[in-house]
């Protein structure tokens, strides 16, 4: 490339960069919203067009009752808050021990308690164990299971940050008589603030995403926001009520999207600052 | 100033290991509650994995009894066994082509920060922020043989009802909803090579294309690794993309291993889904090893 590719380049790029969006981005969120706003015949065969009437507040309205919105996302609200706030607090306590004692013993520990970032858990007989300790079908059970699932996510994490961290605030304050209690609450957790958002935006992406472990520890019995699209969608594909899949798609992602416009830029650093190192 | 020069005599102590010391100021018992719910949510599951893949435990009796090989041998004679473990493969491998292929491409695509490369990246992230049952309902629609696209390009062809092709269609739509993600690592990989490098090359004469690609490409080798090695496992243990564009169909061509467990365990057939379940676990952990090597060996080398 010489002097003149370089400037020509540097023209057509945002050219490029628009036709991009539009087309691999804008294209299908475009199909959402205009077929969320027809009416069921119109919305048959879901195509680009603009609905000849907008039917979205009454599309919104009924699968706000037929998919149960409100106790689904108090569902998925019970489920992700404690899941979440749980293997953030135990993970890190963990991964503090691993990472400050290097004992053989924890080297081995270590090891075992990040395998399950890459290794699948075992959906089947999980829900076999949760039958025998009678939380089968729980919300309870439901938040272990993510909590096993996340945990080394968050060991892994959190323990390269504490390797990073200096010991020398906490030794601080276990010469003025702090406990390891006290020294982890008020001195490692408050500086564990930058990895525990990546930790926490990661985490709660994938429980508040997952319908296939649901569907094993609490299909039916507990409503999540989506499990309750696939239960519209099953029923909606059946009968081609794809204005009403959308619609649904359109509520279920409006706390996202709103999430999402007001932390967009701690998210995006939160994502990848966990990853290259 | 009088914290640090407090500080520093105990560190020191401390590093070079008094056990004593360490005992007591980061107890074991702290690691209690993480290895308690690893324990019972993880590790025991999969060692009952190893247990009811041998057994005929179903949903149609209560007691179970032991039956040998019997599940593995039934599901590798009808030929279940080596094509769902064909079709996760293939799908596993293809998304991360596509995957790396796309994040790469919008990375360099989108490297310098101008406002309008700013805007695209959020648009990009969309996606991994959104549900993949809802990708999936999306591109269904799209590519129904009636749908959005062939209306625009004037044809009728099955997107999502060819045999052949399908599982690769699929895997596009995996590798759409994750994109973004691998953008982020991508950008956050080119920014980390430091400016007088890529200035010293320059001044040695070198293209700005050769620069790219000898300088600054085998560089990005750790962001490499991790989105290869996170594209490639994970989607061996993908779910709701597949379920929701194709359910596995056409002719099971597109039934990866997780939605052969999900059905299975519908019927009532526990066994048949533990055992599938276990030979997910066993191609993850073979695959998984010799790939992670295989990076970061090519990380060495740089």
């Amino acid at each position: 490339m010489n002097a003149s590719d370089t400037r020509l380049w540097r023209l057509m790029q945002p050219a490029v960069t628009l036709v991009l969006v539009v087309v691999s981005i804008g294209v299908p969120l475009w199909l959402v919203v205009v077929t969320a706003g027809k009416s069921r015949g119109e919305a048959l065969n879901p195509d680009l067009s603009l609905p000849s009437e907008w039917h979205l507040l009454d599309n919104l309205r009924q699968v706000w009752t037929d998919g149960e919105v409100l106790s689904a996302s108090l569902g998925s609200l019970l489920v992700v808050v404690p899941a979440v706030l749980g293997v953030l607090l135990f993970g890190s306590m963990a991964a503090w021990i691993l990472a400050r004692r290097a004992t053989r013993l924890n080297a081995v520990l270590y090891a075992l308690a990040i395998s399950g970032i890459v290794l699948p858990p075992a959906v089947v007989t999980v829900v076999l164990l949760l039958r025998q300790l009678g939380l089968a079908g729980t919300a309870v059970g439901m938040i272990g299971v993510y909590m096993g699932i996340y945990m080394s996510t968050v060991i892994f994490f959190v323990t390269g940050f504490v390797r990073t961290i200096p010991s020398s605030l906490e030794e601080a304050a276990q010469m003025d008589g702090a406990g390891p209690m006290k020294v982890f609450w008020l001195v490692v957790l408050p500086l564990l603030r930058p990895v525990l958002a990546t930790a926490t935006i990661l985490v709660c992406l994938y429980v508040w995403n997952d319908v296939f472990y649901a569907f094993f520890v609490i299909g039916g019995r507990v409503d999540t926001l989506p499990l309750n699209l696939f239960r519209v969608a099953s029923a909606g594909l059946y009968l081609n009520n794809w204005h009403l899949i959308f619609a649904y798609v359109v509520l279920m992602s409006l706390p996202l999207i709103a999430v999402f416009a007001i932390a967009q830029r701690k998210i995006i650093s939160g994502i990848t600052s966990g990853a290259v190192k | 100033m009088l914290t640090t020069a407090r500080a520093t005599a105990p560190s020191r102590l401390a590093t070079r290991g008094r056990p004593a010391i360490r005992r007591r100021t980061h107890p074991m018992w702290f690691m209690a509650p993480a290895f308690a719910i690893l324990l019972v949510f993880f590790f025991l599951p999969t060692i009952f994995n190893f247990v009811y893949a041998f057994t005929d435990w179903s949903g149609f009796k209560s007691e179970i009894r032991p039956v040998g090989l019997d599940n593995f041998t039934d599901l590798a004679s009808n030929g279940t066994l080596f094509r769902s473990l064909r079709v996760t493969v293939v799908y596993a491998v293809l998304v991360a082509i596509f995957q790396n292929v796309f994040g790469f491409g919008l990375a360099v695509l989108l490297e310098r920060d101008t406002w309008l490369n700013r805007l695209a990246r959020v648009f990009f992230l969309i996606p991994v922020l959104m549900s993949a049952l809802a990708v999936g309902y999306i591109f269904q629609a799209l590519l129904k043989p009636t749908g959005a696209l062939n209306r625009l390009l004037g044809i009728d062809y099955a997107w999502l009802g060819d045999t052949t092709w399908t599982v690769v269609v699929v895997a596009l739509i995996h590798a759409w909803k994750w994109m973004g993600l691998s953008m982020l690592i991508y950008l956050a990989g080119l920014k980390t090579i430091p400016e007088d490098i890529v200035e010293a090359a320059r001044i040695d004469g070198a293209t700005r294309w050769r620069t790219f690609w000898t300088v600054r490409f085998p560089l990005l080798a750790p962001a490499i690794t991790f989105n290869v090695a996170t594209a490639l496992l994970g989607s061996m243990n993908g779910f709701d993309i597949a379920q929701a564009t194709t359910g596995g169909g056409p002719a099971r061509t597109t039934e990866i291993l997780n939605i052969f467990i999900y059905r299975t365990f519908g019927q009532g057939l526990f066994a048949q889904a533990t055992t599938m379940s276990l030979v997910l676990f066993l191609l993850v952990a073979l695959m998984a090893f010799p790939v992670i090597y295989v990076l970061r060996k090519r990380e060495e080398i740089l």
